[in-house]
């Protein structure tokens, strides 16, 4: 037993080890005194230094910002709404509403990515703010819509109940009752969006335009013009973040666990 | 002289701060249906699950069929369980399901076709044989689960609490025939279940549990009739008990007893002495209940006045207050020698027991 | 009630606008693009035609395909076997260690994958952590050319899609009754035994939902081979992009889009088949 026990802990730790090497090595690196090499030179600021003071940057950064809010939260608003119908309404096409949802989350990204470039192009809608913000509150919907009925499907289907017989009705028990019971799920939804929104790259850069530039692409472009030690500052300031977000979201789930 | 199947010497099973099982000592008699009695949290499943081999004693031996189990995994014991949520396969066919153990053993097909049929056909499921346990209700999933144990001719049968998720017609129904079964199997049963009506309706013997511990070990007439402890008792059954004191002890087992500020002759089967305290153990459908114009000597009788009267359909349950303020609980069944059984809440009333039907047990502290 | 009805009606009214526009339509549009002359992108045009499909079965971009089936499949063959003794160690556990457990696997699960293939470059490359340490230590005699090729590319898609096999087998494993297994071994059973013939078949779900999970998005990363792989390395979803993008072959891309969502239908049917047995469908 103990033998077996020790096996399964020595293969659990190397898992974790391969997962988490590479950042930690990254976030190391980012202090690292030396432009090319990977031996270790000293300790330095100087990276985070040039990583502040490049206004291309803090531009791209306030742009993914803006459009990571703005489309969380109408992908949160809408994607709430739509979970609260799929799961108190019985209306024609239920079915398929859930099964499109279903669809959206595993279709892969460049599919989406396409389509809308495509859909974009007719509508004669310019790339840029507008049509990356559409698209990002796209993506995003099926997560939160997915997260906020898991948790709905959890709670007592009588309460709803009660409360028309008590005589409430549709928005009234939205507003009294659905929405403080979610407000965990909803405000994890949001993070994820938030999260989701600022890290894509797929989708983004088939529907992103020139003027508006945006981070994600801005470090995929950096990347592939050749390794620079101010992308490990920037790298490992963006996973401290996402990070910080991921652990409140699943903060706010644990609550009302 | 019985043949012991299994046998328990000094087992304890011991975590850091209590002992889950306190000096445990049993022996189960081959062929019969014991039962392992208690509320829960009392240790029975913990002991259930060290005769299957689940879990290992702290102390103590568990031997089975004469031989030392200690560390012997649950299938080299010749012993199988029929687990709570009766676990079948989902995936596999009721014939799937029970001819598994027979095919971990590398039985031939059509030995395991043979008895699979056989032993369906003895829990009356022969033509559910194809259906999966999504397709049956639950009475009948808990004789696949049955089935599965039995159809690999186990010494012992272990049933952890099988007929608990049932419902109450269900669970009646399906108490007798697990004890028919049991008789047309000839295996030794050892259930466990925490409802005491249940118990003693299907058993042989009787183990009463509580806290870890062995109270009493009896047939079922023996631990409702004489507990041997307070806890017994109270767990057994409804019972009424009061404080009292041996005044004199005369021949054949009769007593002279003081309680309920009355002196009263009483019988018992136990050795007593002068002055000691003890608890008088009365069953309610042993108490009497007479109104005022129905009796004349009421000597040996205790006053007092009915405060509840709960009509059962086969019984009427009363509740009455005593001279001295106490209670007393009394249980009367409707017959033809009486055929007026109204009574008033407020009415005065005489009660009584014939002598030697209580039950006199020390007093514990 | 009047009101109840309203909200009723705006509620579904916003959903099925929303998902028509902007998931329903464009994939019609991109069907019909996917019919075009190639290098057409006015999808209002009149003419229409199979010469992409045709082209799509052509050596050039038949080699593209097998190459992504290849290395996609091998990646989810990886993931599977590094990733299913893991769902099913964590899903046994109890308590806080296991919540604690399995929040370190959501953490990668939600950050960057750009970033997380990118601090693979540093951990591959010729001078890199992985060849300094097998190299001091002597495992190896030189360095390891890793970067810029198949391998380097495998790597990156096993790091990234790792969680999206471990949480789904995580799930299925966590709605195994446990006394099963124990009534598996009471019968008789040896672990290879009770593993083959219960655990395997009632975690067969989870295991197809990982697979579709990690195939499909191992094939359409594009930025995982073009950083991890250099120019030489185009799988599918390189080439998609490439037509839409640079190629401007807007027609061309549609067709390899189309073929690329029929294998995910025929995927998610293989799923459901898999699943008819089972009354719940796990959401994640």
């Amino acid at each position: 037993m103990n033998l077996r026990r020790l096996q399964n802990n020595i293969y659990l730790t190397l898992m974790y080890a391969f997962f988490y090497i590479p950042i930690i090595t990254l976030i190391i690196y980012s202090f690292n005194d030396t432009k090319y090499s990977l031996i270790w030179r000293g300790f330095t600021w100087g990276w985070y230094v040039e990583l502040f003071s490049d206004a291309d940057l803090w531009i791209s950064t306030w742009h993914s910002f803006i459009l990571a809010l703005m489309s969380s939260t109408i992908a949160t608003s809408i994607g709430l709404i739509a979970a609260v119908s799929l799961y108190r309404y019985r209306f024609l096409g239920r079915n398929i509403l859930n099964g499109l949802i279903f669809i959206m989350i595993l279709s892969p990204e460049i599919v989406m990515g396409a389509s809308l470039l495509i859909l974009f192009s007719k509508l004669d809608l310019p790339l840029g703010f507008f049509s990356l913000l559409l698209a990002h509150i796209t993506f995003c919907m099926p997560f939160v819509i997915v997260t906020i009925l898991s948790r709905l499907v959890s709670v007592d289907k009588n309460i709803f109940e009660a409360a028309k017989d008590l005589g409430a009705q549709d928005f009234l028990i939205f507003r009294r009752i659905i929405f403080p019971l979610m407000l965990p799920a909803i405000c994890a939804s949001w993070l994820l969006s938030f999260t989701l929104s600022l890290d894509d790259v797929i989708i983004s850069y088939f529907v992103a335009g020139p003027e508006f530039q945006i981070l994600p692409l801005q470090i995929y472009s950096m990347v592939r013009a050749g390794v620079k030690p101010e992308i490990n500052a920037l790298c490992s300031v963006l996973f401290c973040l996402t990070l910080g977000l991921v652990l409140l979201a699943q903060f706010a789930l644990r609550k009302k666990s | 002289m019985h043949k012991n199947v299994v046998t328990l010497n000094g087992v304890y099973k011991s975590l850091p701060d209590h002992d889950i099982l306190h000096d445990i000592n049993l022996e189960v008699r081959e062929g019969e249906f014991l039962t392992l009695l208690g509320p829960s949290g009392c240790g029975k499943t913990t002991l259930l699950r060290m005769i299957s081999g689940f879990d290992e004693p702290s102390q103590g031996k568990i031997m089975i069929d004469g031989k030392d189990v200690s560390g012997l995994p649950p299938y080299k014991r010749h012993i199988h369980t029929v687990f709570q949520s009766y676990a079948l396969f989902p995936h596999m066919t009721v014939f799937e399901n029970v001819a598994f153990g027979l095919r971990c053993q590398k039985i031939s097909n059509d030995e395991i076709k043979e008895r699979v049929e056989t032993i369906l056909k003895m829990v009356k499921l022969e033509k559910f044989i194809w259906r999966k346990p999504s397709q049956l209700s639950g009475g009948q999933q808990q004789r696949v689960a049955i089935a599965r144990a039995a159809v690999n001719r186990p010494r012992v049968l272990l049933l952890d609490e099988p007929l608990s998720s049932l419902d109450y017609r269900l669970r009646k129904n399906m108490q007798i025939e697990l004890k028919q079964l049991q008789r047309k199997l000839g295996i030794t049963f050892i259930f466990v279940t925490h409802d005491q009506e249940e118990a003693l309706s299907m058993s042989d013997r009787v183990v009463v549990m509580e806290e870890g511990r062995i109270e009493q070990i009896g047939t079922p007439r023996q631990v409702y009739e004489e507990p041997g402890t307070l806890n017994v008792a109270k767990f057994i059954g409804e019972a009424n008990i009061f404080a009292g004191k041996i005044i004199e002890i005369l021949e054949n087992k009769q007593i002279i007893i003081y309680l309920l500020d009355k002196e009263r002759k009483a019988k018992s089967n136990r050795s007593h002495y002068q002055g000691e305290d003890v608890h008088v153990l009365i069953r309610p459908e042993d108490v009497r209940v007479w109104t005022q114009d129905e009796v004349d000597n009421t000597t040996e009788m205790f006053q007092g006045h009915v405060t509840e009267v709960i009509y059962k359909g086969t019984t009427v349950d009363l509740i009455v207050r005593l001279a001295n303020n106490e209670t007393i609980a009394a249980t009367e069944f409707f017959d033809e020698d009486d055929d007026r059984l109204e009574y008033k809440i407020g009415e005065q009333v005489w009660v009584n027991w014939t002598p030697g039907w209580e039950v006199i047990l020390p007093r514990e502290t | 009630m009047k009101r109840d009805q309203n909200f009723k009606y705006f509620s579904l009214s916003l959903i099925w606008f929303w998902l028509f526009l902007f998931a329903l339509l464009p994939t019609c549009f991109v069907v019909a693009t996917s019919f075009m002359p190639p290098h057409q992108n006015d999808i209002l045009s009149q003419t229409s035609t199979l010469e992409n499909y045709q082209l799509v079965f052509q050596p050039l971009y038949l080699k593209i395909f097998q190459k992504s089936f290849v290395i996609a499949g091998l990646a989810t063959l990886i993931c599977l076997f590094l990733g299913y003794p893991f769902a099913y160690l964590i899903a046994r556990m109890q308590g806080r260690l296991k919540n604690f457990l399995l929040m370190l696997i959501i953490i990668p699960f939600w950050t960057s994958s750009l970033i997380r293939s990118y601090a693979l470059i540093a951990m591959i490359k010729t001078k890199g952590l992985l060849n300094t340490f097998l190299l001091s230590l002597g495992f190896i005699s030189g360095p390891l050319p890793l970067l810029f090729t198949n391998t380097a590319v495998m790597i990156g898609l096993v790091y990234n899609l790792l969680p999206f096999m471990i949480l789904p087998i995580l799930t299925n494993v966590e709605r195994l009754d446990s006394q099963i297994i124990d009534a598996a071994r009471d019968l008789g059973a040896n672990r290879m035994t009770t593993f083959r013939r219960i655990v395997l078949p009632l975690t067969l779900p989870g295991i197809i939902a990982g697979c579709i999970l990690v195939f499909l998005p191992a094939m359409t990363i594009f930025y995982i081979p073009d950083i991890l792989g250099g120019a030489k390395s185009i799988l599918l979803g390189n080439l998609i992009q490439n037509q839409y993008l640079i190629a401007q072959n807007w027609p061309m891309g549609s067709a390899l889009s189309t073929v690329l969502t029929l294998i995910l239908v025929s995927l998610i049917i293989i799923y459901l088949i898999a699943t008819r047995g089972n009354k719940k469908r796990d959401w994640m």
